[in-house]
């Protein structure tokens, strides 16, 4: 099997396959979800296919492909391991969603989204090999370093 | 034929389709030639200025009185109740219970989608904050077909500020679905934005940067003129460059007369007083052209028709 370079855990979610530096913007968005969660990351990892990778373990929280694709926009391309007593029970690629809904603030800061009591709303796209996100209501289209 | 703009809320340019703006211009030319005075009769028009806007609230309120309908509304954000702290979602849920269909324009972007979403009735956006103007384009294209009869392969010039100029995106978004062929004039760090040279090479656009508005104006047939913002520019900059973005009679003498000069306006000195003198001077026709547009734009979202 695979080896992970981070302890194991009995039962979770390991994200691999993060690109290097996108790591603790997952954190982040995690912990504003669940916050007592725990979690071991990995930063600058050694990859094959990556050169360097980071790696985030989630204890006790097992993601499905729709709750994971909040974490497209930082890591397009990463793998998801889902593990129950101590063995992957699913794998899966990263899914791309086509919309985001209330999840990010827009960044433009003169946005109406920021202003009423509203859900932000996103279609994604792709754009060279980054994804970006266009505000349904400003039209603005952002690239991933303007999300938190 | 079905009218498919009939209760379609207006946002963005990007929202109509070229049938929809050949119907509107078509209707547009109709109504300069003939005008209808009855044709929104009982209706009645709510014109939400939520920030002020003299020319725009002017030229939609007309186009209203002139086609017969009523209005109601407010003129600038002092008097409405977005200052007690009410949210636009809950003006518009009210206002779109009084009216037939909403005019509005708001200082921030997005605000005229959040109120198509909510309002029962038409919105029509007559400006959210840096985002979209689209009856302004309307007006703009109505210009061309007129001169022109049709606007399949029209050269158009964009001169000035392009990179901030909203008026110049949509302009040259819409003219996309036509095959213009388009040419940009401006300073270096006021040039068309990536995203929109990006779109319009997508849709197989012909389009060329020129040094000089010399250049414009011995390639096109529209020269659509734009103001410099000082704020713009670094001041030794906009000292040695805006000047030679500023169009002066002598510029046109040896011009085709067929060519036209548009301008969104307001002008400041972009546009010199003696060029409006000159044949090919067309900007105020243009600001005019805007009631016909926005009569066509009402009388075909409201469903108002006549034989
Ligand atoms: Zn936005």
């Amino acid at each position: 099997m695979h080896h992970l370079q981070v302890e194991a855990i009995a039962n979770g979610t390991v994200i691999d396959h993060i690109p290097a530096g996108k790591g603790l913007k997952i954190i982040h968005r995690l912990q504003l979800k669940h916050k007592d969660i725990r979690l071991t990351i990995g930063l600058n990892l050694p990859s094959n296919a990556m050169q360097h990778k980071d790696l985030i373990k989630i204890n006790d929280l097992q993601l499905t492909p729709e709750k994971a694709a909040e974490f497209a926009l930082f890591a397009p391309d990463a793998t998801i391991n889902v593990i129950s007593h101590y063995r992957v029970t699913q794998k899966y690629r990263m899914q791309k969603p086509e919309q985001l809904r209330g999840l990010f603030q827009c960044p433009n800061t003169n946005c109406i989204t920021r202003f009423e009591p509203i859900a932000s709303w996103f279609a994604v796209k792709q754009a060279d090999n980054q994804l970006k996100l266009r505000c349904q209501y400003c039209e603005r289209s952002f690239s991933e370093d303007l999300f938190q | 034929m079905a009218n498919s703009l009939l209760n379609l809320d207006l946002v963005s340019i990007s929202d109509l389709n070229k049938t929809q703006i050949l119907s509107i211009l078509a209707r547009a030319e109709q109504l300069k030639r003939q005008p209808q005075p009855n044709l929104l009769r009982g209706k009645v028009i709510a014109s939400c200025f939520f920030e002020a806007s003299t020319r725009t609230r002017l030229s939609f309120e007309t186009a209203v009185q002139r086609l017969g309908g009523q209005l109601i509304g407010f003129a600038d954000a002092n008097n409405t109740s977005g200052k007690k702290g009410e949210t636009l979602s809950d003006s518009i849920q009210m206002i779109s219970r009084y009216a037939d269909a909403l005019i509005m324009r708001h200082p921030r972007e997005g605000a005229a989608r959040l109120a198509a979403e909510i309002s029962r009735v038409p919105v029509i956006n007559g400006g959210d904050g840096a985002n979209q103007h689209p009856s302004q384009t309307l007006l703009d294209l109505f210009s061309i077909f007129e001169c022109r009869g049709q606007l399949e392969g029209v050269k158009v010039a964009f001169v000035g500020d392009l990179k901030y100029g909203r008026t110049v995106h949509s302009l040259a978004q819409a003219l996309a679905l036509f095959g213009a062929q388009l040419f940009f004039v401006a300073p270096s760090s006021l040039g068309m934005p990536d995203y929109l040279i990006e779109e319009l090479n997508e849709k197989n656009i012909k389009w060329q940067r020129l040094d000089s508005l010399e250049q414009a104006i011995d390639s096109a047939e529209f020269l659509y003129m734009t103001r410099i913002q000082k704020e713009r520019l670094d001041p030794t900059e906009y000292m040695h460059i805006a000047s030679q973005y500023i169009l002066r009679a002598q510029h046109l003498e040896q011009a085709s007369p067929k060519l036209r000069v548009l301008h969104p306006l307001p002008r400041v000195d972009e546009i010199q007083p003696e060029v409006d003198q000159m044949p090919q001077a067309y900007y105020f026709q243009q600001a005019e052209n805007g009631l016909y547009a926005r009569q066509a734009l009402l009388s075909l979202i409201l469903g108002a028709t006549e034989e």
